[in-house]
């Protein structure tokens, strides 16, 4: 019995990513691995848009917005590793654990 | 003399004596002889102005009234009454001119008289500061048109009065005399002011013109009667109090307190004066009844002050007792409606008594000179049993002496006998017009006892012998200050100066000015008219004359034969009447009668007063305080506990939430996201359905 891939595979991978993304952010001490955890979700997100694309009514539309998540991607990771620089300037450290001075 | 110069010329007179008050109170230390010539001279002056005006109103202005009156205050248009206000002014009638004389010439020779005998007194300018003020304050009472003015200047001589009575305020007996003074007037002075408010109440005017012309024209107080002889006898209290009436004379006597030549100026001149001056002048309202009352008063006065000089020993006690007694024929004559002859004696007797005082100031500064020469400080030197003999050292003042007490004894010839003789005839006419036979038989029995008294008076002090020989060695007779005043009241103890004929004094120039004024009081309630008055007195005249002259000479001789010739043993009769003569020498007991009534009853009252104020007012007022003080506490403590409880503990719970919460508080975004996360799913949950 040939295994079709269905829409439901692709939201089920998706979601697992997503979990490893979250998970990535949550535990992490360190800032690269949290960044790395955060295209874990932006990926999954692309995913599921792509998925939708393949199998939903979004048709191309879904492909466009992965794009677009890919590019805000970049940015974001550009802003991000300047934020993570000034840290370590700032708190010689990028465990995350460490950086608490918004505590009061 | 236009009556405009008259009426300065008054106005003049009263401010002169303030002048010399003013001067003397302020500069009478810097001033030469502490300034006694500055107040003499003054008064002096105001003397000569007085005759001037008395001559002039007698002679140009005989039968009229120079009036001058101004508004003082004017209320305007007053709710319920109409135009209101309050005139204020003088008069210049044939009473005042001669009341002017009168008074400012006793003044006059009083202070003469003080020059020497007070010489030497640790307040000898205040002294004579007093006596000008004394002055000012009877004159204003003199030239006065109005009960207002009468009224204040009234209190001016009750306080002026409280001051000389008090010169030695250092003595006990002349600081509580003072006192008595004032406050026995003011007993009297509180009916004359509901009197004074009576009529104003009633007229809306305080002038004597004002009242008598509205109730001549039928308005009386009140639309009644009782109400006009109420307010008749309401003023008639303040003459009580002043003139030393029964029962309020006892004042009188304490006065002699004070230095003698104020005793002269108190009891003949002003102050006294000012009451029988009231009756006068209030004479138009006087109802019947009213003059009725007056008459007893003035009788029982009589009668009373006479029973008790016979008893008296100090020289003065006895004087101030014949002058209440004195005084108290001046009313009688007056509530009879003898008003010349009340007046009259009202003169006479101001000139003779200020006499008698100033001989007797006269006999105790020689007594007390010679005393202090011996250096005797227990003998008294008022005390007539200490006496006798001093015709010989001092002529002038016994025979001065001896004239004053044929006057005043109303022995023909004298001043006193023209105008006691008229009272007395007055007296019974009135006995004989409306039956009140009591007042003559009154009036004639202290006749004799005058005469008696004052006899016993002279012949204990100046005849026979002193008592202590070597004490008569040093008794002289007292300077030319002391002597000339006593001479001229000698001199006008004689008939001539108010009459030409001298058993009788209707003819002379005194009854042709001064008569009897019109009543203006309802006919229903009007004493008998003047003109029925003159004929019932015209009848029983000569009749009156004889009982008086025997009865005057009864008393004479029983005096001589008593305590002259001895035939009569006074001290056996004194103690076979032991009873009445210890009750004579306590005077009827009225000091003690009114210390155990009104003083005790004052002070009693003033007890419970203070009682109650000690006991309830504090104890509510107390009682307030601690119900205060407890409602405090309470009110601190439910703060404190209850209020403080609820917001400390709200404080506390959210502290105790704060340190809970500030446990998720911490600042780790990774936290931060998983707590989103736990709230997203959470929402999933919750929304799982929808």
């Amino acid at each position: 019995m040939p295994m079709h891939v269905s829409l439901l595979h692709f939201l089920f991978i998706s979601a697992i990513l997503f979990s490893f993304g979250v998970y990535a952010v949550v535990t992490r001490r360190n800032a690269i691995m949290v960044l790395m955890g955060i295209e874990l979700i932006l990926n999954s997100a692309n995913i599921n848009f792509i998925a939708f694309g393949r199998y939903g009514t979004m048709n191309l539309d879904g492909q466009m917005a992965s794009i677009f998540v890919i590019i805000l991607a970049a940015c974001e990771a550009a802003v991000a590793l300047a934020i993570v620089l000034n840290i370590y300037q700032q708190f010689n450290t990028v465990n995350v654990d460490e950086v608490d001075s918004m505590r009061e | 003399m236009t009556q405009e110069l008259l009426l300065q010329l008054a106005t003049v007179i009263l401010l002169l004596p303030l002048l010399s008050f003013l001067l003397l109170i302020f500069f009478g230390k810097k001033l030469p002889r502490q300034g006694d010539v500055v107040a003499t001279s003054i008064l002096g002056l105001a003397l000569l102005t007085s005759l001037g005006i008395l001559f002039a109103k007698l002679i140009f202005y005989h039968d009229e009234l120079l009036n001058y009156t101004f508004t003082w205050v004017d209320f305007k248009t007053v709710a319920g009454i109409g135009q209101l206000k309050l005139d204020l002014g003088i008069m210049i009638d044939n009473v005042t001119a001669i009341m002017l004389v009168i008074v400012t010439l006793i003044s006059f020779l009083v202070h003469l008289f003080s020059t020497a005998y007070m010489s030497g007194d640790i307040r000898y300018s205040r002294y004579f500061a007093y006596l000008g003020f004394f002055s000012f304050s009877m004159l204003g009472i003199v030239i006065t048109n109005n009960f207002f003015m009468m009224y204040v200047f009234w209190e001016l001589v009750g306080i002026s009065s409280y001051l000389l009575i008090g010169h030695w305020y250092e003595k006990k007996s002349a600081s509580d005399a003072s006192m008595k003074a004032f406050i026995v007037n003011r007993v009297g002075d509180v009916g004359m002011f509901i009197g004074i408010n009576i009529l104003w109440a009633n007229f809306h005017t305080l002038t004597f013109e004002g009242i008598f012309s509205a109730i001549a024209s039928g308005h009386i107080p009140f639309d009644s009667n009782p109400w006009l002889t109420a307010a008749g006898i309401l003023i008639f209290c303040g003459a009580i109090g002043k003139s030393a009436q029964f029962p309020l004379h006892v004042w009188l006597p304490d006065a002699m307190e004070g230095p003698t030549p104020v005793s002269a100026l108190i009891h003949a001149a002003t102050m006294v004066a000012a009451g029988v001056y009231l009756i006068a002048r209030a004479f138009p309202l006087m109802t019947a009844d009213a003059l009725v009352f007056i008459a007893y008063i003035g009788a029982i006065t009589a009668f009373i002050a006479a029973t008790i000089a016979i008893a008296q020993n100090d020289i003065k006690k006895v004087l101030a007792y014949s002058t209440v007694s004195q005084l108290g024929y001046m009313v009688m004559g007056l509530g009879v409606g003898a008003y010349t002859a009340g007046f009259f004696h009202l003169v006479t007797h101001a000139a003779f008594k200020a006499g008698l005082f100033l001989a007797s100031g006269s006999v105790i500064h020689a007594m007390h000179n010679a005393l202090h020469h011996q250096n005797d400080h227990h003998t008294d030197a008022q005390d007539i049993r200490n006496m006798g003999g001093l015709k010989k050292k001092m002529p002038i003042t016994f025979w001065a002496f001896v004239v004053y007490t044929l006057a005043i004894s109303g022995v023909p010839l004298t001043s006193g006998f023209l105008s006691k003789d008229e009272i007395l005839a007055g007296s019974l006419a009135f006995g004989n017009l409306t039956g009140h036979t009591l007042i003559p038989m009154i009036g004639f029995l202290v006749a004799g006892l005058t005469a008696f008294y004052m006899f016993r008076l002279v012949i204990l002090t100046f005849l026979g012998d002193h008592k202590d020989a070597a004490r008569f060695e040093h008794l002289h007779e007292s300077p030319k200050p002391m002597t000339i005043p006593l001479i001229v009241l000698a001199c006008l103890s004689f008939f001539a100066f108010y009459s030409f004929n001298p058993f009788g004094a209707s003819s002379g120039w005194f009854f042709h000015a001064v008569e009897r004024p019109m009543s203006v009081v309802p006919n229903a309630v009007a004493a008998a008219s003047a003109q029925m008055f003159e004929e019932a007195v015209h009848n029983v005249h000569f009749m009156a004359m004889y009982l008086s002259l025997s009865i005057a000479g009864l008393g004479i001789l029983l005096a001589f034969a008593t305590y002259y010739w001895k035939r009569i043993n006074a001290d056996a009769i004194a103690k076979a009447l032991s009873p009445i003569h210890t009750f004579l020498v306590n005077k009827w007991y009225f000091d003690e009668l009114y210390n155990a009534t009104v003083v005790a009853g004052t002070v009693g009252l003033s007890r419970v007063l203070a009682w109650f104020d000690n006991k309830v007012i504090d104890g509510i007022v107390n009682g307030v305080a601690s119900v205060t003080r407890l409602t405090s506490f309470a009110s601190g403590r439910f703060d404190s506990i209850v209020v403080d409880g609820v917001v400390n503990s709200l404080a506390y719970l959210t502290g105790l939430f704060g340190l809970v919460l500030r446990k998720i508080q911490t600042g780790r975004v990774q936290t931060y996201i998983a707590f989103v996360l736990f709230g997203v799913m959470v929402f999933f949950f919750i929304y799982r359905s929808v």
